[in-house]
């Protein structure tokens, strides 16, 4: 067998164990027979207690952290792709200053959860939106142009939710703003995960489907006209799948950072740049990294620490033995 | 005829300079036309026109008999290769995916190279002699094996003709010749060559059709031979240039006349 499919099969049957350790592990320990025997519904002589805290609890946030780190690595892959920028991340166009404006916005207005979902999702494609109108205003379709607009969209983004965060109420309002921005998998329902799993998985899938054009339009916008693609088609399209899959992950658990860089960086160096490989390895890795990640963060204190933290504190050290085995190649 | 360039001008938005005037050109099957210019002629602008990766002011351009304007990316791209001047790209594909990404223009939207694309672009580095190259990182090769991996790409498709932007810029000596080896057999299977160079001497080796760009962005066309002398040189570069006979070659040759 080939060495992709390989590596892509080894991280499915490591996810496969993480999933099931993850489920144990926590305040109320589980043993792996019973959470299995919990999932598959055969729950006979196992504790009330057990049943509701991993169908109830864990399951739900489970599942969450794995669909978002599959989101987020998989529109980092293709972003890097599209900009030929391999230090880009999802939040490029102003989708994650957006969302984070919208959700804000909805706390200020005393809110409730669903709403700020709702609101962090239309922050987010509309911040996008705007990025991408820029350049048709000035009729520059250059990818630069692109750029400079996410750049200026991310600042006004920064600026409203500083305003934001100045005219809230300190007591409450601002410490939500705050807990919301660093992320977390702890409110996330059943229900949530419904709504998101076909906005996410769809798209990724329509990623995969037009790989090859991906990959083409990965080596300059000139040539891949040259060689016959529709480049502005593609771009849109792979920019507005990206986008809804990040402005998704973004409602459902704030922002969360590094993995949209760090997991594509990790994949092109296991299996080269072609994304018809890498999405699906991207997808895989990145779902088990946030997934570990999450663990981490519910089991390690008593008080849950939010994601950001961890994915930070282990990204960067990741980044570095990134950079360190990319030296010769970087100039 | 492959291309039929009428009455053409270019000029940059908001910019009230002509870079291509009035060009009036033709290609037709298994020609060599090169190109030479002074550095912002507008010679690489007359082959972005050709590739419709610029929209010209005004003018006409004919591709196999259709207007280019009417034709999809995919229907140029079938008809016209395309090698770019050298330059390193982000992503380290192999050198055999590189070469593959020529097949595109024939592969639906949604469609991935398959076995038969994947044979069709080893026989193309093979026909380079670059075969032993098809795993390698496409960012790890020289340059002189980069620029043939670019032919190869643009081979893959069988297009009717190839046009090259200064395919020997940043080569060196040796290798430089190995290049127009290759164009000039390219042109021997039967493809039409485009190039363009800062060598007049290039120009002679190749032979057939030359073609000089003024500063003004002006055209003149012809036969190399009848085209290329030492006044027309001279004048296009400004500069003291002999257009020599050396016997032992049995050739003409471009030089300076001093320093």
């Amino acid at each position: 067998m080939k060495r992709p499919l390989m590596l892509i099969l080894l991280f499915i049957i490591l996810l496969v164990l993480a999933f099931i350790m993850a489920m144990c592990m926590g305040k109320y320990s589980v043993t792996p027979l019973d959470s299995l025997r919990i999932i598959f519904s055969k729950t006979e002589n196992i504790p009330e207690m057990s049943i509701n805290v991993v169908l109830g609890l864990r399951l739900p946030r489970i599942l969450a952290s794995m669909l978002i780190g599959a989101a987020l690595s998989v529109s980092g892959t293709v972003y890097q792709s599209v900009f030929r920028n391999p230090l880009v991340s999802p939040d490029y166009l102003g989708v994650t200053g957006g969302a984070t404006v919208g959700a804000a916005a909805a706390i200020l207005l005393s809110m409730g959860t669903i709403y700020i979902s709702l609101f962090a999702f239309i922050g987010g494609i509309g911040a996008m939106m705007l990025t991408m109108l820029i350049p048709v205003l000035l009729r520059n379709n250059a990818n630069v142009m692109l750029v400079m607009a996410g750049i200026i969209v991310g600042a006004a983004m920064s600026s409203i939710l500083g305003f934001l965060k100045y005219i809230a109420d300190s007591d409450s309002q601002l410490a939500s703003i705050v807990y919301w921005t660093m992320g977390s998998f702890s409110y996330i329902s059943m229900s949530d995960l419904l709504v998101a799993v076909p906005i996410i998985l769809i798209p990724i899938l329509f990623l995969m489907s037009i790989s090859y054009q991906i990959d083409i339009l990965s080596i300059g916008e000139d040539e891949a006209k040259t060689l016959g693609v529709n480049v502005t088609l593609v771009r849109t399209l792979v920019l507005l799948s990206a986008t809804l899959i990040t402005a998704c992950s973004v409602c459902l658990a704030g922002t969360i950072g590094w993995v949209g860089l760090i997991i594509p960086h990790l994949g092109r160096l296991l299996v080269g740049p072609s994304t018809k490989r890498l999405i699906p390895l991207a997808a895989v890795t990145g779902a088990l990294f946030l997934l570990i990640v999450d663990t981490v963060t519910r089991t390690i204190s008593t008080t849950e620490m939010p994601v950001s933290i961890l994915t930070g504190a282990l990204g960067v050290p990741f980044y570095c033995w990134l950079l360190y085995k990319q030296r010769k190649e970087l100039i | 005829m492959i291309y039929e360039i009428q009455q053409l001008n270019y000029r940059y938005p908001s910019s009230d300079r002509m870079i291509l005037c009035d060009i009036d050109m033709s290609v037709s099957g298994g020609e060599i036309l090169t190109i030479l210019g002074k550095n912002g002629a507008g010679k690489s602008t007359l082959l972005m026109c050709m590739l419709r990766l610029l929209k010209p002011a005004s003018g006409k351009i004919m591709l196999d008999g259709s207007n280019i304007n009417d034709l999809s990316e995919r229907d140029i791209a079938k008809t016209v290769g395309y090698v770019p001047q050298i330059h390193i790209p982000s992503f380290p594909f192999s050198v055999l995916e590189f070469v593959m990404m020529g097949t595109a223009s024939g592969l639906g939207f949604f469609e991935k190279p398959s076995k038969r694309e994947r044979e069709i672009s080893y026989q193309a580095l093979e026909a380079l002699g670059i075969d032993s190259l098809s795993d390698k990182p496409y960012t790890n090769i020289s340059g002189g094996e980069r620029q043939k991996a670019t032919i190869a790409r643009a081979i893959v498709s069988k297009p009717q003709v190839i046009l090259f932007d200064e395919p020997t810029a940043h080569l060196d000596y040796g290798s430089q010749l190995l290049v127009l080896k290759t164009i000039k057999e390219l042109s021997e299977k039967g493809f039409s060559i485009v190039i363009t160079t800062h060598n007049p001497d290039h120009a002679l080796l190749l032979g057939g059709q030359s073609a000089l760009m003024s500063s003004e962005g002006s055209l003149v066309v012809g036969k190399t031979d009848d085209i290329l002398t030492q006044e027309s040189l001279s004048r296009i570069y400004d500069t003291d240039i002999r257009l020599e006979y050396i016997d032992t070659l049995c050739r003409k040759a471009c030089i300076y006349s001093n320093l």
